[in-house]
């Protein structure tokens, strides 16, 4: 009777398959589920509910039946049914419709039904906007604490320290209230023991930071590092990780997002937002019956969650919704476009009226200026493209394999003891240069600045030449000794935090990518674009300069030389298109340079292609071993439905449930000697026509709660899915049904199918798994783990590393 | 959200008042209360006061100058005519070509409201078992989770490595 026939590799030792054991008598742990609590006390209602119950007709004795707490819902780790969560949608809509003629409540209720996306996407913009700035104004002061301290109150930080004293012109970058440590605890700034005590409270505080935030993660919420966009590429796919997306992983995210962002890492805060704003999402949804319960509407809100997220972390509300929709979500109906990009907005319109900057900004960084380019400066850019294609593909690569190996070796071990290593690397290696030294989200908004006359940093100690100046429109000119000294320094920085930022991603930190990218681009364009200044001034004579950059005309902006670099770098890493270039004119407000971003990022996007197939994210995703099936798929071979479906040519036939002849301890013991998930139910074993398919964790909800509380059911009592129960002789305990648990309309393809369009129906529909058929007779299953294993075969990747179900 | 914390101010150019009022509280806790409390009353907004600060740079024998000056309310927002009147001194620096103008917002807020709100009634003692239970038990089911979210990110390296 027992066929190990096929074998789905399901988690190995996960809480939820070692409930699966304990099946007589004790009762299933669905406490466990903090954020999604399976067991709704409140039954009864709308029986369309019915968690079982797809596109079948319902009989008055269905109606009468309440579904069980359980039924209908899903195990951590696993994957959901896309169309019976659409399905059981559709089914409550009919319902609210169809009863809202019936009295004015009904009409009220179906109204603030329709209505209740709305207010969520509101709720969410607002919870969003706000912790953002949270984020926003505690990481700005407490980057400032790692350099001194303000006299006039311990929380100014240092700008706005600086804001209120009188200074005379000259004086006016020495700012008497800010004092940093050495100054408070010798009582003077100078010389080297000053520095020395400088630069030992700078690695004192960074270690602090860093380690408070390890240790955070570590003890209350080891679901908060990382970057999280990942793991939430892959929820929205339908995979469901518990607790990933709760209150407490958003609390400690937040916290140690700050944390991990003050201690000068190279890592930034756009990928975590993501993952809080998402949190946000999740949280939110509790709040109305229609998302908690359906793991499909809850996604459509977590997409929307998402685009808020990145539009608060750029102040891009378009781009964030792009973003969503090209990189994050993997189902986007039009109708989410609308509500996510209301939730951006909202997020955004709240983000900027708790103003952290104040300055009106949403980011540290914009771009004001609005100086035109000229098409021979489309050379330098599509060469910061080529640079920038190039890193994102070394970049990947190395990243990937450190991660690998943390993941392998005793590396992995010892979590907090790396972090200090690198925290202690960065912040040692950082603090001699004052470009390192600076939080990187100012240094790219001084390296996107374009240089005005006031502007007294190193950057912009050009020669000045008076006479020749008209307005505060100025020339090109000859770049002085700061220039020269700011030009080494930058491109030891850029050394620096192109190795750094390998061993920082992914570390047990919350850390994200696209700052750390943005500087790495931002550097080497302007480091470009200060060259080209400099060649277009001193040889204003040459053929390709004297068409349009006559002496004393203002014609290279090296500002946006950064600016199209960072947008490079970005693209080369994430492979993003269409959301990178929409963020990037978001940011600088105008039109003017959606032409060099264009040929910077396509240039920069077809390089890392060239070299490597996958962005950065789908490579994490790919170590992980997470079952995302990625839309596009070529095989570079034939294959059918049957050399894919198990079981296998030589394994055991297929371990099926007949439809009225198996008794509850048949059941039980096929349920206890296999793990799959499910279980296909056929007419009978000769005929093996195929009936319908039941899910494993139905089943047992199903057979326990008949045990306790359904009068004469034993172990010898006959399970029938029938409409009518079979005929038996009267001295037969009573019958078991459990129709109501069967899905009467599973998938099916026939094994002549081939393995493409199989693929793209996993894909498009969003299945578990697929019944293969012969003849009309049963013959295998595949599951979508068969599928992803066929494909990394096929890729000639391990294809045991797809690990969960 | 706390009107003293937001200002919305006319984007003028660069060259005559690039103005950047800024909130004066950076306070993490009492920023929060600020912006989640209820406006205060109107009548307080004439205790807001706006600083205002104009860098002009040095031209020719000109030397360079910083001026600061409190303006109430109604004098702010500039528009470009008074931009220019204010509050430089020289004839040069009436012109203001290079003259940055920088504002900045004190924010006043109630935090006589936020004490008071800090005060929540406590739940009463007849139902204290029953609520200590299930803390008990919540505590307990939140620790069995994050020991579990530890073995699979930390030992097992299966997620987030």
């Amino acid at each position: 009777m027992d066929q190990k026939s096929y074998r789905r590799e399901s988690f190995q030792s996960s809480t939820s398959d070692e409930d699966m054991l304990e099946i007589a008598g004790a009762s299933l742990d669905f406490s466990m589920a903090e954020d999604d609590p399976p067991l709704d006390r409140e039954m009864g209602g709308f029986s369309s509910y019915n968690g079982g119950e797809m596109n079948g007709t319902s009989t008055m004795m269905d109606f009468l039946e309440e579904p069980l707490p359980g039924v209908g819902t899903y195990e951590d780790f696993n994957t959901i049914d896309w169309v019976r969560e659409k399905s059981r949608d559709r089914d409550r809509h009919r319902e609210i419709t169809s009863r809202s003629k019936e009295s004015t409540w009904a009409l009220i209720h179906s109204v603030s039904d329709a209505f209740s996306g709305w207010l969520l996407m509101l709720l969410i913009g607002l919870l969003a906007g706000s912790l953002a700035g949270l984020i926003d104004i505690s990481a700005h002061w407490m980057t400032d604490l790692k350099e001194g301290v303000c006299l006039a109150g311990f929380w100014f930080n240092h700008e706005h320290c600086c804001w209120k004293s009188n200074t005379t012109f000259t004086d006016r970058d020495k700012c008497p209230e800010w004092k940093s440590w050495s100054q408070l605890i010798l009582g003077h700034g100078e010389g080297a023991f000053a520095y020395i005590l400088n630069y030992f409270m700078y690695v004192v505080w960074a270690l602090l930071f860093s380690l408070l935030a390890v240790l955070l993660v570590k003890g209350f919420a080891p679901y908060a590092c990382g970057s999280g966009i990942p793991e939430i590429k892959t929820i929205l796919s339908g995979f469901i990780i518990r607790g990933y997306l709760g209150k407490w992983t958003l609390i400690i995210k937040t916290i140690t997002l700050v944390l991990a962002v003050s201690s000068g890492l190279s890592l930034g805060k756009e990928g975590p937002l993501v993952h809080v704003a998402c949190c946000c999402g999740n949280i939110l949804c509790h709040l109305f019956t229609k998302y908690r319960k359906n793991e499909a509407k809850r996604r459509e809100v977590l997409s929307a969650a998402a685009a808020a997220g990145v539009s608060v972390a750029f102040g891009a509300p378009i781009g964030g919704v792009l973003f969503s929709l090209e990189e994050v979500s993997y189902y986007f109906p039009l109708k989410t476009l609308w509500r996510s990009f209301f939730a951006a907005l909202v997020a955004a319109f709240t983000l900027r009226s708790i103003n952290p900057f104040g300055n009106s900004r949403l980011v540290l960084f914009y771009v004001e200026f609005h100086m035109p380019w000229h098409l021979l400066e489309l050379v330098p850019f599509i060469l910061l493209g080529i640079f920038g294609g190039l890193w994102g593909a070394f970049f990947i690569r190395s990243n990937i394999s450190w991660c690998r190996r943390r993941k392998t070796t005793k590396l992995g071990k010892y979590p907090v003891l790396e972090v200090f290593v690198v925290t202690s690397i960065t912040a040692v290696l950082a603090f001699p240069n004052e470009y390192t030294r600076m939080s990187t989200s100012e240094l790219i908004s001084e390296l996107f600045n374009d240089c005005g006359i006031l502007d007294s940093s190193k950057l912009c100690e050009y020669v000045n030449d008076f006479n020749s100046t008209k307005g505060d429109d100025l020339p090109d000119r000859a770049a002085g000794p700061g220039v020269y000294t700011a030009m080494w320094q930058l491109a030891l920085a850029l050394i620096m935090k192109v190795f750094i930022t390998i061993f920082t991603f992914g570390m047990k930190v919350p850390s994200g990518l696209f700052i750390p990218s943005m500087a790495v681009g931002a550097i080497a364009g302007r480091l470009l674009g200060v060259a080209m200044e400099q060649l277009a001034y001193y040889h204003h004579d040459w053929a390709i300069f004297s068409g349009w950059c006559s002496q004393g005309a203002d014609c290279i902006t090296p500002g946006l030389y950064a600016m199209v670099g960072a947008a490079a770098c970005l693209g080369g890493v994430t492979r993003m298109t269409v959301s990178l270039v929409v963020i990037m004119f978001e940011l600088t407000g105008g039109l003017e340079y959606i032409v060099p971003l264009m040929a910077a990022a396509m240039t920069s996007k077809w390089v890392a292609d060239a070299i490597g197939r996958e962005g950065i994210y789908d490579a994490h995703i790919r170590l992980n071993g997470y079952p995302f099936l990625e839309a596009k798929e070529e095989f570079s071979h034939k294959t059918l439905a049957m050399d894919v479906m198990r079981p296998r040519r030589n394994d055991p036939p297929l371990t099926v449930i007949t439809q009225d002849s198996m008794t509850v301890e048949d059941v039980e013991s096929i349920i206890s000697e296999t793990t799959y998930s499910g279980y296909p139910v056929v007419v009978s074993r000769e005929s093996q026509r195929l009936v319908g398919f039941v899910l494993r964790r139905d089943l047992i909800i199903s057979i326990e709660n008949a045990r306790k509380k359904q009068d004469g059911i034993v172990s010898t009592s006959v399970i029938y899915f029938t409409d009518h129960s079979p005929p038996l002789p009267p001295s037969s305990p009573s019958m078991l049904k459990l129709r109501s648990i069967l899905d009467l309309s599973p998938f099916t393809v026939t094994d002549q199918t081939p393995m493409e369009i199989v693929v793209d129906i996993f894909r498009k529909l969003g299945l578990r798994q697929c019944l293969v058929t012969h003849n009309g007779k049963l013959l295998g299953i595949i599951t979508k783990k068969d599928v992803l294993k066929h494909i990394a075969q096929l890729a000639n990747q391990d294809p045991d590393s797809i690990l969960f179900n | 959200l706390c009107p003293g914390c937001e200002f919305l101010f006319p984007q003028a150019s660069m060259m005559f008042a690039q103005c950047s009022p800024r909130c004066a509280s950076s306070v993490l806790l009492l920023m929060l209360l600020c912006c989640m409390l209820p406006p205060p009353a109107l009548g307080s907004k004439s205790s807001e006061d706006i600083r205002c600060k104009c860098i002009c740079p040095p031209y020719r024998n000109i030397s360079g100058h910083i001026y600061n000056k409190n303006v109430s309310q109604k004098d702010w927002p500039f528009t470009s005519s008074t931009a220019l009147l204010w509050p430089c001194s020289s004839t040069f620096h009436l012109l203001c070509w290079g003259c940055l103008c920088l504002g900045l917002l004190h924010c006043f807020f109630p935090l006589q409201d936020a004490r008071s709100l800090a005060t929540a009634p406590t739940p009463s003692g007849a139902r204290a078992n029953t609520v200590l239970e299930r803390v008990e038990g919540a505590q307990q089911r939140w620790k069995r989770q994050v020991q579990e979210q530890r073995k699979t990110v930390f030992d097992r390296h299966k997620m987030l490595s």
